[in-house]
């Protein structure tokens, strides 16, 4: 049980980003996969920030009478990683979006076809 | 151990059902809700592992701005997903090694919350000891980010000026109509 | 959502706040949980409530795209003019001690101008994003 409790957040991070790297591979819908894109990037924060955990300390705030923090450096660095991957986001669907209006349909495989017509 | 161990385990295990409902689900309006339900655990456990602010920008970029920015998205597109005729074999064979050799690498990670992991001994002291004397702010996070690393902090709010100003080029322009387009669109109109 | 009346009014109640709170994030960010990244979220989160409740239209008369757009480019600025004044006063780069009498107090004037211009050109940018995929239903 200590060893679950112990590694359970690193398992479940490798498990997520799985789930992420899954629906990245092995689905053709765009949205989807930008769906999968953002589940992966989540399971790396939730990686670093347990890192970061110390067990009995608080949140990075200095107050009176306490000793023991936990890492904030994890911290700064996830923060920016999480406004920078909806920037991220938000251009990979203003993609989708264009794919959609030339297309008509964002399945990769029709996309595909609709290409290879065109070449004929 | 502690109470919060606990409540960590409880969440990181909807956290992965969640995921897995991502996966499953057809229906992408649904899977946009699911990932905001996700981005909402995620946020509520990093509250318990103490990053406080990291969890306040979760919960409003992940759970608000992107599953409206989805949402918005879909209602372009349409939200049925196709049910692709590919083999889910090799990609599956894919995932699970790659995942299979992470956790192996596990074994040699610091247990959870341990104090004398190498990432709490090196640099990180220094920051909690002399912040509050270098810059008088009590918050380390912030004054990391926008003092000690201003360099970087710039640099990412260049690179959120630049996906804006992406965005803007991409979608600003009037629909482009080309051939295909046409077609598709008469086909939806017979 | 024009014509749902309980959307409306509990959106007339909660945007005000929702925008106080914003601020407040912005400047107690030295103190409590908080920054420009989070603030600026909060607040174009508010404006696209508005806008969602609404419409986007009366969102643009409150909030003119291009205005906005120069918004973008202004938080960015402010951000590289205060590294760019520190240097003027004979420090580095982003060196915030200069900026008052005091190493702390310039730490402060320093770290809550930079700040503001992530708060708004992170809110900014957020608003634009929303303006691009809304208006592209039409």
């Amino acid at each position: 049980m200590d060893l679950i409790l112990s590694h359970i957040n690193y398992w479940v991070a490798i498990a997520l980003m799985m789930i992420g790297f899954y629906a990245l591979i092995a689905r053709g819908n765009l949205i989807k996969t930008i769906i999968g894109l953002n589940i992966f990037q989540a399971s790396v924060f939730l990686l670093y920030i347990t890192f970061g955990k110390v067990s009995g300390g608080t949140a990075p705030i200095l107050q009176k009478n306490t000793e023991l923090y936990s890492n904030p450096l994890p911290h700064v660095l996830i923060l920016t990683a999480i406004v920078v991957g909806v920037a991220t986001t938000s251009l990979g669907l203003a993609l989708v979006v264009k794919i959609y209006e030339s297309y008509g349909t964002i399945e990769e495989d029709e996309i595909a076809k609709l290409d290879a017509q065109e070449e004929n | 151990m502690s109470l919060e161990i606990y409540i960590d385990l409880i969440l990181v295990i909807f956290l992965a059902i969640t995921g897995i409902a991502v996966i499953y689900v057809r229906n992408l309006f649904a899977v946009a809700m699911l990932s905001g339900i996700y981005s909402l655990l995620m946020a509520s456990i990093f509250v318990v592992l103490d990053a406080v602010d990291v969890a306040f920008t979760e919960a409003a970029v992940g759970a608000g701005i992107s599953t409206i920015l989805m949402l918005g998205v879909l209602a372009i597109t349409g939200n049925r997903e196709k049910v692709s005729n590919k083999s889910p074999i090799l990609p599956l064979l894919i995932v699970i090694c790659t995942g299979a050799l992470l956790v192996y690498g596990t074994w040699d990670l610091p247990i959870f919350g341990d104090p004398n992991a190498p990432v709490h001994t090196h640099v990180a002291p220094e920051y909690i000891a002399n912040t509050y004397k270098h810059t008088g702010m009590p918050n380390i996070v912030t004054a990391v980010l926008a003092s000690y690393r201003g360099y970087d902090t710039l640099g990412e709010v260049g690179v959120i000026f630049t996906a804006g100003v992406g965005v803007l080029l991409l979608l600003s322009r009037r629909k482009t109509t080309n051939k295909l387009n046409q077609k598709s669109k008469s086909e939806d109109q017979s | 959502m024009k014509h749902h009346i309980v959307p409306r009014v509990i959106a007339k109640l909660f945007i005000p706040g929702i925008i106080l709170f914003g601020l407040y994030v912005q400047f107690h960010g030295d103190y409590g949980p908080g920054g420009g990244f989070q603030a600026g979220v909060i607040i174009g989160a508010a404006m696209i409530l508005y806008g969602l409740i609404y419409g986007l239209n009366d969102l643009k008369k409150v909030a003119p795209s291009n205005i906005i757009i120069s918004l973008i480019a202004f938080g960015f600025l402010l951000y590289a003019g205060v590294g760019i004044v520190t240097q003027i006063l004979g420090a580095n780069f982003l060196e915030y001690g200069v900026l008052g009498h005091t190493q702390k107090e310039g730490q402060h004037i320093g770290i809550i101008l930079v700040e503001l211009g992530v708060g708004i050109t992170v809110a900014s940018v957020m608003v634009i994003i929303f303006y691009m995929f809304a208006g592209r239903k039409n």
